[in-house]
C-alpha cells in the first residue's frame, strides 16, 4: 500500500468495517458449534475452517494481502509452506498409528 | 548515515525496506508459534486423555477446564483492536491526526484490556494450584498462551511509543510515520491471527 487519495481510503474503511463484522459472527459461530460438543473429527474440522477464513480475512484486508506486491505474498506462501513441512515432519513420529488415528483400527 | 528506502519502495522488490523487514520477521514468527502448535499437537495425539488428569479429576474437554466466555470476550477485544489499529493507520492516511491519536489510544486500551482478562484466567487456575507443571494440557496452554501474551506486551510498548514520543515524526515527516504505523499494524494483525488459532484450538477442542 503506498499512495491512497482520500476516497480510497473510505473505501477501504467501509471494508474494514464489513470484515469486523464478519469476525465477530465468525467467532460467535465458533463458540456456538464448540458447545454442540461434536465428534472430535468434525468438530476440529469445522474449527479449523472457521480459523482459517478468519485469518484469512485478517490477512487479506488489515494486513492489506490483496493490494500487496508479489514478493510480500510469494513470502507468506513460502513461510506457509514450511509451517506444513514443519507439520508433517512431526506427524511422520505417529505414521505407523494413521490408520488407527483415521479409520479406528 | 540516511537508511534507504523507508518510504520509497526499492527498485527490486517494490516495497520499502520497513514492509520487507517486518514481513521477514512476521515469517520467523511463523516458525516459532507453528513449532509450538507442532508440539501441542504431538502431546495430544500421544495422550490417551486430553486434558487427562489436573488436581485429581479427570476432564474430558479442554472447556471443562478453561474459561469459554472470558477467552471469547478476550477473541472480540483482539479483533476490536485489530480494527482499531487498521483504522489508526487509514486516519492517518487521510491526514487525521487527531484521529489516528484516538484510535491508537484505543488500540492501547483494548490490548490492556485483553491482558487483564488473562491475568483472571491465569489468576483463576494458579488459585486451584493448576501450573504448567501439573500435566502436559496445563504445560502447553501456559507456554502458547504465555509467548502470545508476550507478544501483545511487545505490541503494546510499540503502540505507545508511536502513541506519545514517537508521534513527532508526523510534523517532520508525515510520510515515514504513516509506514511506520503500517508496519506496527502488521505485528499487530499478526498477533491477532494467532489467538485466532489459540482460541479454537486450545479452548474449544
Amino acid at each position: 500500500m503506498s499512495e491512497h487519495s482520500v476516497e480510497e481510503i473510505k473505501k477501504h474503511v467501509r471494508v474494514y468495517m464489513l470484515v469486523f463484522g464478519s469476525l465477530a459472527v465468525l467467532t460467535a459461530v465458533t463458540v456456538v458449534v464448540g458447545y454442540l460438543e461434536l465428534p472430535f473429527v468434525p468438530a476440529l474440522i469445522v474449527a479449523l475452517l472457521i480459523a482459517t477464513v478468519k485469518a484469512g480475512l485478517v490477512a487479506a484486508y488489515f494486513m492489506h494481502l490483496v493490494s500487496e506486491e508479489q514478493v510480500i505474498r510469494w513470502l507468506v506462501w513460502l513461510s506457509l509452506a514450511l509451517l506444513l513441512v514443519m507439520f508433517l515432519l512431526f506427524s511422520v513420529y505417529y505414521v505407523d498409528q494413521i490408520g488407527f488415528l483415521i479409520f479406528g483400527f | 548515515m540516511q537508511i534507504p528506502f523507508t518510504v520509497a519502495p526499492r527498485p527490486d522488490t517494490g516495497v520499502n525496506n520497513a514492509k520487507i523487514g517486518v514481513w521477514l520477521f512476521l515469517a520467523s514468527e511463523v516458525m516459532l508459534f507453528g513449532g509450538l502448535f507442532s508440539a501441542y499437537i504431538f502431546l495430544r495425539i500421544g495422550a490417551p486423555e486430553w486434558p487427562g488428569e489436573i488436581g485429581g479429576h479427570m476432564y474430558e474437554r479442554a472447556s471443562d477446564i478453561l474459561n469459554v466466555p472470558l477467552a471469547t470476550l478476550n477473541t472480540l477485544i483482539l479483533i476490536g483492536s485489530s480494527v482499531t489499529m487498521v483504522m489508526s493507520w487509514a486516519s492517518l492516511a487521510m491526514k487525521r491526526f487527531d484521529r489516528y491519536r484516538l484510535y491508537m489510544g484505543a488500540t492501547i486500551a483494548l490490548g490492556f484490556a485483553f491482558l487483564i482478562v488473562k491475568a483472571f484466567e491465569y489468576g483463576e487456575k494458579f488459585s486451584h494450584g493448576y501450573l504448567p507443571a501439573e500435566n502436559n494440557f496445563l504445560a502447553i496452554y501456559f507456554v502458547l498462551t504465555g509467548l502470545h501474551g508476550l507478544h501483545v506486551i511487545g505490541g503494546i510498548i510499540v503502540n505507545m511509543y508511536f502513541m506519545w514520543p514517537g508521534a513527532r515524526m508526523w510534523k517532520t515527516d508525515p510520510k515515514r510515520f504513516t509506514n511506520r504505523i503500517e508496519i506496527a499494524g502488521l505485528y499487530w494483525h499478526f498477533v491477532d491471527l494467532v489467538w485466532i488459532f489459540l482460541f479454537p484450538t486450545i479452548y474449544l477442542l
